[in-house]
């Protein structure tokens, strides 16, 4: 591949960003904590037991992107998911909306505790980013 | 042989026939007056854009800072901006006093059509000219505006979000992006420019509609002196209102938001656009589903671009048409309501209320319209 120098792929001052590592020992269960990765934010929460409970407790018929809690998650007391609304791109809340997930305001979408798309104008749940635990307190996102 | 005067010779005779001595009718009323406003609206935001232009800095870095700059130490620079981003809304406010003027009167009809398509193409490249005017000064508001409408274009099947991309010139709204709106804005008031002139040719076609929407051949008066007389009083009345923005409430149309620099990282609790986009805004969020909202807001302006060819009634004037009138004070109020939900948060009733001022919308158009022209065209006929 690195035949195919200059146009392909990103360039060194972006790939020297590609991946971020995160501190989890500061962050309570049921606090959401934003990063910046690779120019956008990522939302890591510590979920409560009610918090994974909630997220397996629902019928994935139900869902408009049907997922299982267990494949959007490595460890079930972290969620990480990218934090743009699939609608049109905003930053959505933490902690509001009917499935006391996230709730964009821009146009009134829900996302549950697993981040998936509840109700609203969004097509698809949140985005699940790679990422890997280093040990029980740190992440590498990307 | 006689000299001719010298606005009759050839090349300002063209100007001589079509803005000094051009016949119009005489019962024109004081919502005639609108057309020639929204051209000074037009000169008063090029004007002011080019002053701006000349401090204005369309860098992500630098963009916010160059407007306060303007602002703050620019000799006059406060009067610039706040005639500029004022002005557009005075632009808007002339703008739909113009369509609904011809909306009442049935001015888009026969023969009038292309004269109406060619307003509603200004109309939508005012709204783009607007929308990405707004984005420079670079605040929280502009930023998330920025987002959320060209995100839009990724509900397009398949392309969408190549599409979105190659708006942004990047993976989000950044640095290119302020730079080709920056382009664009410029150059989108020229194109504007010259629609004018293909909107008044068409006019001058077939000449002004009159309140009575009746032929007015047998009655016309020069445009000189008479309608520059009339419009004066409109436009003096004009320049008082928008100074009274300018001068004592520069800031009540826009939005506190964005005089907070754009962060990526954070929207605001409530994003809403400039008020005279809330309307179709309320459309797009009345509809749960992205592909489906993106083709309601395409459908609006479907509406709007055929609705001469909608039209089944030959007569224009709503002075003469009981059932249609009632229908044109209801799109009118259904236009403020829309505006209202706009701006209001996502939750019941507030939802509710949207969705249906955005089917009688549609409503409006696609079935009022060509119907009630052939009930009465029907209860003429058969029951008087
Ligand atoms: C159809 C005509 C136009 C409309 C409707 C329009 C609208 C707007 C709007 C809404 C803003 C944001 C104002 C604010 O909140 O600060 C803006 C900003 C700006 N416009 Fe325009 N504009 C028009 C023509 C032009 C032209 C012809 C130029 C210059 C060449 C121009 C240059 C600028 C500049 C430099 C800014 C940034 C400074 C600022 O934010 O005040 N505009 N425009
Ligand atoms: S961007 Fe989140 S609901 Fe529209």
């Amino acid at each position: 591949m690195d035949m195919v120098p200059v146009s392909r792929g990103a360039t060194k001052d972006v790939l020297a960003m590609a991946n971020l590592e995160v501190d989890l020992s500061k962050i309570q269960p049921g606090q959401t904590i934003t990063v910046k990765w690779r120019g956008k934010p990522v939302f890591i929460r510590r979920r409560t037991e009610d918090d994974i409970a909630k997220a397996n407790a629902v019928e994935l018929s139900n869902l408009r992107d049907p997922e299982p809690d267990s494949v959007r998650v490595k460890n079930p007391e972290w969620l990480i998911v990218i934090g743009v609304c699939t609608h049109l791109g905003c930053v959505p809340l933490p902690n509001a909306g009917d499935y006391q997930g996230w709730f964009c305001p821009c146009h009134g979408s829900h996302y549950d505790t697993s981040g998936r798309i509840r109700k609203g104008p969004a097509p698809y749940n949140l985005e699940v980013p790679t990422y890997s635990f280093m040990d029980d307190d740190k992440v590498v996102v990307g | 042989m006689k000299r001719l005067s010298i606005i009759k010779q050839p090349i300002l005779s063209i100007l001589n026939d079509h803005i000094v001595d051009y016949p119009s009718p005489s019962n024109l009323n004081y919502f005639w007056s609108f057309g020639s406003i929204a051209g000074i609206c037009l000169v008063v935001q090029i004007a002011t854009g080019i002053f701006l232009a000349m401090h204005y800095t369309p860098h992500v870095d630098l963009a916010f800072m160059s407007v306060e700059h303007i602002m703050r130490d620019v000799e006059g620079g406060w009067l610039l901006r706040y005639m500029h981003a004022n002005g557009a809304s005075m632009f808007f406010i002339v703008v739909y006093i113009h369509m609904f003027r011809g909306l009442y009167y049935g001015s888009y009809t026969s023969p009038r059509e292309l004269l109406w398509i060619v307003g509603v193409a200004i109309l939508l490249l005012m709204i783009i000219t607007a929308f990405i005017g707004y984005v420079l000064p670079w605040g929280q508001m502009s930023f998330w505006g920025a987002t959320v409408i060209t995100s839009l274009a990724s509900a397009i099947p398949v392309v969408g979000n190549s599409i979105v991309t190659w708006l942004w010139g990047g993976f989000s709204v950044d640095n290119a992006t302020l730079n080709r709106f920056f382009s664009l804005h410029y150059l989108l008031p020229f194109v504007i420019a010259g629609l004018t002139i293909v909107h008044l040719a068409a006019l001058h076609q077939y000449g002004s509609n009159n309140p009575l929407g009746t032929n007015s051949a047998v009655d016309k008066l020069g445009l000189y002196p008479y309608f520059y007389v009339k419009d004066l009083v409109a436009w003096v009345a004009f320049a008082l209102f928008f100074s009274v923005f300018v001068y004592f409430f520069p800031n009540l149309l826009g939005h506190p938001d964005n005089y907070i620099p754009a962060n990526p990282m954070s929207t605001p609790a409530h994003i809403v656009p400039e008020w005279y986009f809330l309307w179709v805004y309320a459309i797009l969020r009345s509809i749960p589903n992205k592909l489906a909202g993106v083709a309601a807001i395409a459908l609006v302006f479907v509406s709007l671009f055929s609705l001469p060819f909608l039209n089944t009634s030959p007569i224009r004037s709503n002075n003469f048409r009981p059932i249609h009138r009632k229908l044109f004070w209801c799109i009118l109020a259904d236009c403020f309501l829309l505006s209202w939900i706009g701006q209001k948060p996502v939750e019941d009733p507030y939802i509710i209320i949207g969705q249906l001022a955005s089917v009688f919308f549609f409503f409006y158009f696609l079935v009022a319209v060509p119907l009630t022209g052939k009930i009465e065209h029907y209860l003429i006929k058969y029951k008087s």
